[in-house]
């Protein structure tokens, strides 16, 4: 596979073709922030949060990072004060949705954002994917997908699909940078779960009318 | 609602059972039960082996698919703002007395779905409404309620 050079923040940078420009700048020791991105998955470009200025053919563009690929010569800053204002910004919209997740809260503290500058909407989904692309393409299961559109897209478990694969695997738990993967799964067992199996699991005889939520 | 499921392994044979046809045979489906039933659904995504999750993806992604039974007759009362200007709130309000249902809604013998839609593209006409495709213009709140009568 041929081999080239690109510039990353003013470091001469060696990445193959194919590459993408996250990928190179790892090689070289430069980070660039994702929250979307994951290395055993394709390319997806949903959050943002990595973009960077990228001159190439004497054009200079804001590129996602995680998608785009690297070129040859090109000229690539990662760390300018107008990608600082726009990733605060996208910090600044995503933490409407996920105020306390963990990752957001770090990139706020780097870039100064406000946590409370948009009104609230907590869905503390940011749909980076990262659950519906792990299922789907590494453990191939797809027990989780996108339902609806625009603002109101959001994950939903398939409880037929979950109901047997889940339960013993539950990898996607530690990818999601919110609580809400974990949210949605523990609504979809409750639904999925007949109300006597549920009040059998939690150890009471089920003759009251708690359905088993007393446990 | 009972559901020939010969009658959706024949939509599928059409074309092919070919999954780049998933949302034509969808659209078949939806145009003859005015739904998409779950046993429909489970058998599609067999017979294409496409996955659950991207059939609920597109189900709920476009608003010609519906995931609940729909009536016979699916009426549109348009809200654009010609239409608006023009009385189409008592249109929809005649038709929602006399069908005892709101948009978005289908009686309980399923016989009409009501929705609003935001401009049919035939301002002139306003206020328009449309009952299984058919366009009735410049309709007055009486006549609205008379229009649903020719439908069974
Ligand atoms: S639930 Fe978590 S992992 Fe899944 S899309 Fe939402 S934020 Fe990402
Ligand atoms: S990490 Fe590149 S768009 Fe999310």
């Amino acid at each position: 596979m041929s081999e080239f050079v690109l510039q990353i923040d003013g470091k001469e940078v060696t990445a193959r073709e194919g590459m993408t420009i996250v990928e190179a700048a790892k090689t070289a020791g430069i980070r660039i922030p994702t929250l979307c991105h994951h290395d055993q998955l394709e390319p997806y470009g949903a959050c943002r949060i990595c973009t960077v200025e990228a001159e190439a053919n004497g054009r200079n563009q804001l590129v996602a990072a995680c998608v785009y690929p690297a070129e040859k010569g090109m000229v690539v800053q990662t760390k300018t004060e107008k990608l600082a204002k726009i990733r605060k910004v996208l910090v600044e919209q995503m933490m409407a949705h996920a105020p306390d997740a963990p990752q957001l809260l770090e990139l706020a503290e780097e870039y100064g954002a406000d946590r409370d500058r948009f009104d609230k909407d907590p869905s503390f989904c940011i749909l980076c994917g990262l659950c519906v692309r792990y299922c789907n393409e590494v453990k191939k299961k797809n027990a989780i997908g996108y339902i609806d559109r625009g603002p109101r897209r959001e994950i939903s478990f398939i409880p037929d699909v979950a109901g047997k694969e889940c339960w013993d695997c539950k990898e996607c738990f530690p990818l999601c940078p919110t609580s809400a993967l974990q949210a949605a799964y523990v609504l979809t067992e409750a639904l999925a779960t007949p109300p006597e199996e549920a009040a059998q699991e939690a150890g009471c005889a089920g003759s009251c009318s708690c359905s088993g939520s007393c446990g | 609602m009972c559901m020939d499921i010969t009658r959706i392994d024949q939509i599928i044979d059409d074309h092919n059972a070919e999954q780049s046809s998933l949302i034509q045979i969808l659209l078949d489906i939806q145009a003859e039960h005015h739904w998409l039933p779950k046993q429909a659904l489970d058998r599609v995504a067999e017979k294409l082996d496409v996955p659950m999750n991207r059939i609920q993806h597109i189900t709920t992604f476009y608003k010609a698919f519906s995931q609940v039974p729909k009536g016979r007759h699916q009426i549109h009362v348009c809200m654009g703002t010609a239409c608006h200007v023009r009385g189409a709130q008592r249109v929809l309000d005649t038709i929602s007395d006399a069908t005892r249902i709101k948009a978005g809604e289908t009686d309980a013998e399923l016989k009409f779905s009501l929705e609003t839609v935001n401009c049919l593209g035939c301002c002139a006409l306003g206020p328009v409404m449309v009952v299984d495709g058919e366009y009735h213009g410049n309709v007055a709140p009486a006549q609205a309620a008379d229009v649903l009568k020719n439908y069974e």
